[in-house]
């Protein structure tokens, strides 16, 4: 017998006469009503990542400034990035294509996308690899990473951006910057993933 | 069958584990300060949520609903799994387990793999499984390198270095980092964000280069085969996405049936562990994602066990959390290590005995280990009543029998009043025949057997008249 089946066997044994289960869902369930911008603003900056709200005419002077501030030269740049968002920028936009490696992503200065849905409620981005995101690595490994949210993607909560999402897809959730709490149980930013989180949100 | 493995050898029973804690006072301040800082944290952001108890219900019948439905989310995963490009192996125990991952790295020539923090690995002794074939494999949580840098074992099961305090870890990196990779800094100082900082260099080029990772997972959609990881720092991310090789090992419970489930576990696991609306990162991936090779190893381990116990076996919902630990009375001043498994606290207290069986004096301590106060069932959030299974799991367990011929024979004086005045009279008059006191005559310390009950209490001392006695003589004063 393989253990597959063996495993499979000790279940239906142990479960033998077992009565199934009702599933109340009574949970606040997806709201469909856009997401408030200021709490999911508020919420982000509780996680000290840096926010902006900015208008759609603002964001190329603003992407520009925080580069900038954050005196970065070569920044990746994911395929399906919206150009005129770095139009006035004095960076070296650096491509994806042929892939980076490792030690490339290591040597950048950091990394501009847009993202799949962001969520009020949580202050999470959701990137989900798709125009303007990139592969999983591009928002790791640089230290730096700048994402710019439309509002139109701000969803009130968990359950809304779950309903949006595509399961097939890779995904990563974030919320603010790589932090611990391994040291006495309190909360530092700055371990792994990139120090700095900075989120331009377009309204 | 054969003897459970949960990552540490059981030995000593926990009161007297428990009495050597107790003793190190570093321990209970490092404990008592960090248990109290996640309580009040998890406290206001639980608080926050309008629908917390509706979302913990339906916690509680999701997973109820996974596990009696376990074989079918169980096949319907490794199909979904299979056609989205992943491998899935099965082990029936912890040897297994550990073989099958290490003919997974053999076959790829590595030495040297990177692993994400995760309880399946810790429970099978998945390192040192590996280290005997010539394989490293490098922890990158930062409690984990904590925990593997000082030689030491986990203490808890989201901060596995909670024992530990900045001074401490501090001292554990500058001396011990150099012989697992890059030293630490000169002059690295306790500040959290420093020692934070070290670790970021110290793990930097192994994440960079190292081909093969090694993960847990917390939660499995059976309906889309996708695996989710809750973490912190990026360095679950890190051996998620660079290495070519991914292999989960992932015990059988953490099924869920649908991915819209992810929706009500996704607000619980993160308020109930590290107190927080968010954690900073949660990676999902289904199958071989961009390219990577990826094999899941479905792990019994002594599950199947537990399932088989009507009232045990709400055990198996848990989702790892760690909240019971952080309210536990006896967690708070014992540490995880009194525990002798890498499930300490409450939790461990019902999931060690059921899944490694009460073989042990050790095995056989831990439902007790518990006042029953039910503050752990209070925080579960998916409602896991761990006072009722510690009940259930210490009348597998039963006490000595000088304890329960104690509680008999108490029980039967209480029973009825008149027993119990002509007891207390017996204990006055005999008082008064040894004027130096009844208690002179009995030492501090039973003899035999009954010693176990006066090493955790003084033996009162026997008043010359009960309130009863005194009541009735002068009509309660009056007289």
């Amino acid at each position: 017998m393989s253990s597959r089946d063996l495993i499979l066997a000790r279940v239906r044994r142990a479960l033998a006469g077992a009565p199934d289960v009702e599933i109340t869902r009574a949970y606040r369930g997806p709201s469909q009503t856009p997401g408030d911008i200021r709490l999911f603003e508020e919420r982000v900056g509780d996680y000290r990542a840096v926010v902006h709200l900015v208008d759609e005419a603002g964001v190329p002077e603003r992407v520009a400034l925080s580069l900038a501030g954050r005196g970065a030269r070569r920044v990746v740049v994911p395929a399906g990035f919206p150009p005129r968002w770095l139009a006035v920028a004095d960076v070296e936009a650096v491509a994806d294509d042929p892939p980076l490696s490792a030690a490339d992503l290591d040597a950048v200065d950091g990394v501009v996308t847009t993202c799949a849905v962001a969520i009020a409620e949580t202050g999470t981005i959701v990137l989900d690899t798709g125009p303007g995101q990139g592969r999983r690595a591009l928002t790791l490994v640089p230290d730096y990473h700048l994402c710019v949210v439309r509002a139109a993607q701000v969803v009130a909560g968990v359950p809304d951006a779950v309903a949006r999402l595509a399961p097939a897809r890779p995904q990563t959730w974030i919320s603010g910057p790589s932090a611990t709490s391994d040291i006495e149980l309190n909360r530092v930013e700055g371990v792994h993933g990139p120090r700095t989180l900075e989120v331009l949100i377009v309204d | 069958m054969s003897v459970t493995f949960l990552g540490m050898p059981a030995t000593r029973p926990f009161p007297r584990n428990a009495a050597g804690a107790l003793r190190d006072s570093q321990l209970r301040f490092n404990l008592r300060k960090a248990t109290r800082t996640i309580r009040a944290k998890r406290a206001s952001v639980v608080a926050e949520a309008p629908d917390w108890a509706e979302l913990r219900e339906a916690g509680r019948a999701i997973k109820e609903h996974t596990l009696r439905n376990l074989d079918r989310y169980l096949v319907r995963l490794e199909e979904a799994v299979t056609a989205a490009g992943g491998h899935v192996h099965w082990a029936a125990d912890a040897a297994e387990a550990n073989r099958i991952v290490t003919e997974l790295v053999k076959a790829t020539g590595e030495t040297e793999v990177v692993k994400v923090k995760s309880m399946a690995t810790q429970e099978i002794g998945l390192n040192e499984a590996l280290l005997e074939h010539g394989i490293t494999a490098y922890e990158t949580d930062l409690a984990e390198l904590i925990v593997q840098l000082g030689d030491d074992r986990p203490s808890h099961i989201l901060v596995p270095a909670i024992h530990r305090n900045r001074a401490e870890i501090r001292e554990i990196f500058a001396e011990h980092m150099s012989g697992w990779g890059r030293p630490a800094p000169e002059n690295l100082t306790d500040d959290p964000a420093a020692l934070a900082d070290a670790a970021r260099l110290h793990l930097r080029e192994r994440f960079l280069k190292t081909k093969v990772a090694i993960s847990g997972a917390n939660f499995a959609i059976a309906e889309t085969g996708t695996l989710v990881v809750l973490e912190s720092e990026g360095n679950g991310r890190m051996c998620l996405t660079l290495p070519r090789t991914l292999i989960s090992v992932v015990g059988i419970e953490k099924v869920l049936p649908t991915w819209r489930d992810l929706e009500v576990f996704l607000q619980l696991l993160p308020r109930s562990s590290t107190g927080e609306r968010m954690n900073p990162y949660t990676s999902m991936w289904t199958g071989a994602a961009e390219g990577q090779e990826f094999h899941l190893v479905l792990l019994d381990n002594g599950r199947t066990g537990v399932l088989a116990d009507e009232v045990g076996r709400q055990a198996l919902r848990c989702i790892r959390c760690s909240a019971c630990l952080n309210v536990c009375p006896v967690y708070e001043r014992v540490g995880g290590h009194a525990y002798g498994s890498v499930y300490p606290g409450p939790i461990g207290a019902i999931l060690t005995p059921q899944l490694r069986g009460m073989g042990s004096e050790l095995d056989r301590s831990l439902p007790y280990a518990s006042s029953l106060c039910g503050a752990c069932y209070e925080v579960c959030p998916v409602a896991i009543d761990i006072p009722s299974v510690l009940v259930h799991l210490r009348t597998r367990a039963r006490h000595p029998w000088p304890e329960r011929a104690g509680m008999a024979a108490a029980g039967w004086v209480f029973e009825r009043s008149g027993r119990l005045a002509r007891l207390q009279r017996a204990g006055g008059r005999l008082r008064r025949l040894t004027p130096r006191g009844l208690h002179r005559l009995i030492p501090r310390r039973l003899p035999g057997p009954l010693g176990g009950w006066t090493d955790t209490r003084d033996l009162p001392e026997v008043p010359e008249e009960s309130f009863r006695a005194w009541w009735d003589r002068t009509d309660g004063g009056r007289r």
